[in-house]
């Protein structure tokens, strides 16, 4: 046998009677021109789940770090153990929220196509677990988010304009235009500062929770990763801390299948669930149907009870799937069949929930269609009321000189230097 | 900040203490005064820490402000920055510096730019203890001084005391500092201040007039330096450790040298500096980091822009070299005596 990279290791097994090792690396099942196909997954039926109490120990629920804990059922109805069973102006709240959610991302992708900002993230097919674990967490509850999370500020009435300064880093931007679009930073709604790198936030979610365990305050701490971040030893640094002071948080992994073109294989998931992270920390974990708002909810309330009641972390593993791309800045059909989200088995969170309440008598196709209407209005005219602060790049910002403001508390000599130096190279330059 | 140095206490107050015992009153004082400081890390609880910095304050203070971490360095500064969002203000360990990587993207992209990139709604009002350099047969994994990588960073402060006095007063500044800090702790001069002779007897602090610490409350505001020796003929930058070395090495040479003490590397006392520069118009910059991008870099670009026209000779760095921290090979890689001697003659030669 030759040996193309020289190493020798041929030669060496020569008379040695066993098997080549192999490297496994994993291939998603489908590729773009390829078909689709969901039908191993295991999808448990919706009343399935056990539901524990709160107090459970961790070691006695661990089938639920690999089940499915569902409420809304193949034919619209919300059944079992963990139906919430909220009224029905609460269905209709989720409803509208996510609806939002996704009128302002429609809005917001366009207008980084139409060249108004650099970037934009949508949450497309993911609207339920930010709207259900927003709706399930009392208001002055910390977050520490991700960055497809958006819902949460939608359903803390955060103003929209406000998020869209943002995403222009225009005048109006409380951020100055210092962060990338979508970095949102809103102390008022309990919204962590998003950071561009992935899984920060899950030791600072703990910390959060730990310092507000000491204090003997009654406020816990949420925080969300994709499935592709569990990976980060942050995460596993978190769970260790989450389980070690046993904190008041709840650590969301939403597992939407794509880690831009990297599938959920390539964070393990070939191997076992995300929600059984939780096992091997002792912590009490959930797999809950992303898609299912009624699910998140429930899954989010049990853990903030738990939480609340000093029982300590739950991790959830959010079983989703991400309809859109990465980001502005990918094209997914360069790496995944077309066909995926159409065929995506659990459906879409937003379609679920109307037909359940449309079952329910409270909600019809007519209602919906005006209320759609009526978001994509809120959202333009929104829109246009933050374009009067400016769009990128069009000379609409924060003045140079606040790009060094909060360096640091006060402002040291050399940045004061520096400042003044390039005021003084545009001014001698005429500019 | 407008911050003098204000002695509080009586002198009947002030007792002596080694820089351990300096850095464990001001941790003391601090959560006396302050009930959001908290002190975290590997060890550092019922134990006291493995060089004692901690000793009695969990007895003291209790357990939900003093308290062992789990080994993630990554995870202590991680949480750090979460406890310092809810309102507290940690003082974190880690236990040497050359542990301080893995925590490198938490202190870097988190701690250091929270701030800014939150324009103020959310600070890491964090104090990074942590013992660094060489001199103690550590090995490259206990003996490095990464001062340069955080100095090269926006958004957060590094300070380096050489006196158990200023020890007490850096730290006490530095934790009541709504920016992040680190605050190496030079470890060979934990115990009493260092010559640069290693195969002589180990001083004690005792006797030492920088060994004698008020009890109480006191600060030295960050980023003003000391002048630790007058001088005329050429000036000294260094700090920690290598503030001993330079002192002894200067004494023993008979060199009118002045010996300036940074104190604080970022912010950075450029007046002092340049002051002295222009008087003496000769600079030796000493630190025991790595040469090649190391703090003394910075150091030379900064006189040689302000202080050009005052030079009498080329700025000279004695600095560790490019090398990893050799174990038994330390004393050749430590910029002892000989080393500053031969680059003070090279300088004076001119």
């Amino acid at each position: 046998m030759s040996d193309p990279i020289g190493s020798g290791v041929t030669e060496g097994q020569a008379g040695r009677n066993l098997p080549p090792l192999r490297l496994h690396v994993p291939e998603p099942p489908a590729r773009p021109g390829e078909s689709a196909d969901f039908t191993h997954f295991d999808i448990p039926a919706a009343d399935a789940a056990p539901r524990p109490d709160e107090t459970a120990q961790p070691g006695d629920m661990r089938d639920l770090a690999y089940g499915l804990v569902r409420v809304l059922d193949e034919d619209g109805a919300a059944v079992g153990a963990w139906n919430p069973k909220l009224p029905p102006e609460t269905h209709l709240r989720m409803l509208r929220y996510m609806a939002l959610t996704r009128a302002f991302d429609a809005r917001m992708f366009r207008a980084q196509r139409q060249g108004k900002t650099s970037f934009y993230m949508k949450s497309t097919g993911e609207e339920a677990v930010s709207i259900g674990a927003a709706l399930a967490l009392a208001r002055d509850d910390m977050c520490f988010p991700s960055y497809r999370q958006q819902g949460i500020l939608l359903a803390r009435d955060w103003p929209l304009v406000d998020m869209m300064n943002q995403i222009y880093s225009n005048t109006g931007d409380r951020l100055k235009g210092r962060q990338l679009p979508i970095m949102y930073s809103a102390r008022e709604a309990g919204f962590f500062s998003i950071s561009g790198n992935l899984t920060t936030q899950y030791p600072q979610a703990v910390g959060w929770a730990m310092a507000s365990a000491a204090r003997g305050d009654t406020r816990i701490a949420a925080t969300w990763c994709g499935e592709g971040s569990t990976a980060e030893g942050d995460f596993h640094s978190a769970c260790t801390f989450a389980s070690v002071y046993r904190a008041p948080v709840i650590m969301n992994v939403v597992n939407n299948q794509w880690a831009i073109s990297s599938f959920s294989g390539f964070a393990g998931a070939e191997a076992t669930t995300f929600a059984a992270r939780a096992v091997g920390y002792g912590i009490a974990g959930l797999r809950v149907d992303g898609n299912d708002i009624l699910a998140v909810y429930a899954a989010t309330r049990w853990a903030a009870d738990r939480a609340r009641a000093n029982g300590g972390p739950t991790l959830i593993e959010h079983f989703t799937y991400r309809v859109e791309g990465h980001s502005t800045s990918d094209d997914p059909t360069a790496y995944r069949s077309a066909e995926e989200s159409s065929l995506w088995p659990l459906g879409d969170p937003i379609a679920r929930l109307k037909a359940h309440c449309i079952t329910l008598g409270i909600w019809d196709e007519d209602r919906h269609a005006a209320m759609d209407k009526e978001l994509a209005e809120l959202v333009r005219d929104a829109a246009r009321e933050a374009e009067k602060n400016g769009i990128l790049g069009h000379g609409l910002h924060h003045p140079m000189e606040s790009m060094f403001e909060d360096v640091f508390e006060e402002m040291p000599w050399h940045l004061k230097e520096q400042q003044q130096q390039m005021l003084d190279e545009w001014k001698a330059a005429g500019l | 900040m407008s911050m003098t140095d204000t002695l509080i206490e009586t002198p009947a107050d002030v007792q002596q203490m080694n820089m351990i015992q300096a850095i464990n009153s001001a941790m003391d004082v601090m959560m006396d005064r302050d009930p959001t400081v908290v002190v975290m890390g590997e060890d550092v609880g019922f134990f006291g820490g493995v060089f004692r910095a901690t000793a009695g304050l969990q007895a003291k203070h209790g357990k939900n402000r003093v308290f062992d971490t789990p080994i993630t360095e990554c995870g202590i500064i991680g949480v750090a920055v979460g406890m310092g969002a809810y309102g507290l203000r940690p003082v974190p360990e880690i236990q040497f510096a050359d542990y301080i990587y893995p925590a490198l993207d938490q202190l870097v992209s988190e701690a250091a730019r929270l701030r800014y990139r939150s324009a103020g709604e959310f600070i890491a009002p964090m104090t990074v203890r942590s013992p660094f350099g060489g001199g103690i047969f550590g090995g490259q994994t206990h003996s490095q001084s990464p001062e340069g990588i955080f100095t090269h960073c926006s958004g957060i402060k590094t300070v380096i005391p050489s006196t158990p006095y200023d020890a007490k007063g850096l730290l006490i500044a530095a934790i009541e500092d709504n920016d992040p800090t680190i605050f190496f702790e030079p470890k060979r001069i934990y115990n009493g201040p260092f010559d640069g002779h290693y195969d002589t007897p180990a001083k004690s602090w005792a006797g030492h007039a920088d060994a004698q610490v008020p009890a109480g409350y006191y600060r030295i505001p960050l980023g003003k330096a000391r002048i630790a020796r007058e001088g005329q003929a050429l000036t000294i930058l260094c700090y920690g450790t290598m503030v001993h070395v330079v002192e002894n090495t200067v004494a023993a040479h008979g060199v009118d040298a002045e010996i300036i003490d940074l104190r604080s590397l970022v912010p950075l006392d450029i007046d002092t500096i340049e002051e002295s520069v222009r008087k003496t118009g000769r600079c030796l910059i000493v630190h025991e980091a790595t040469r090649t991008s190391g703090f003394g870099a910075e150091l030379l670009a900064q006189v040689q822009e302000r202080c050009f026209y005052h030079l009498e000779a080329p700025i000279e760095r004695v600095t560790g070299f490019d090398t990893p921290y050799p174990h038994s090979l330390e004393w050749a890689y430590f910029p002892g005596p000989v080393r500053i001697r031969e680059a003070i003659n090279k300088i004076m030669k001119d």
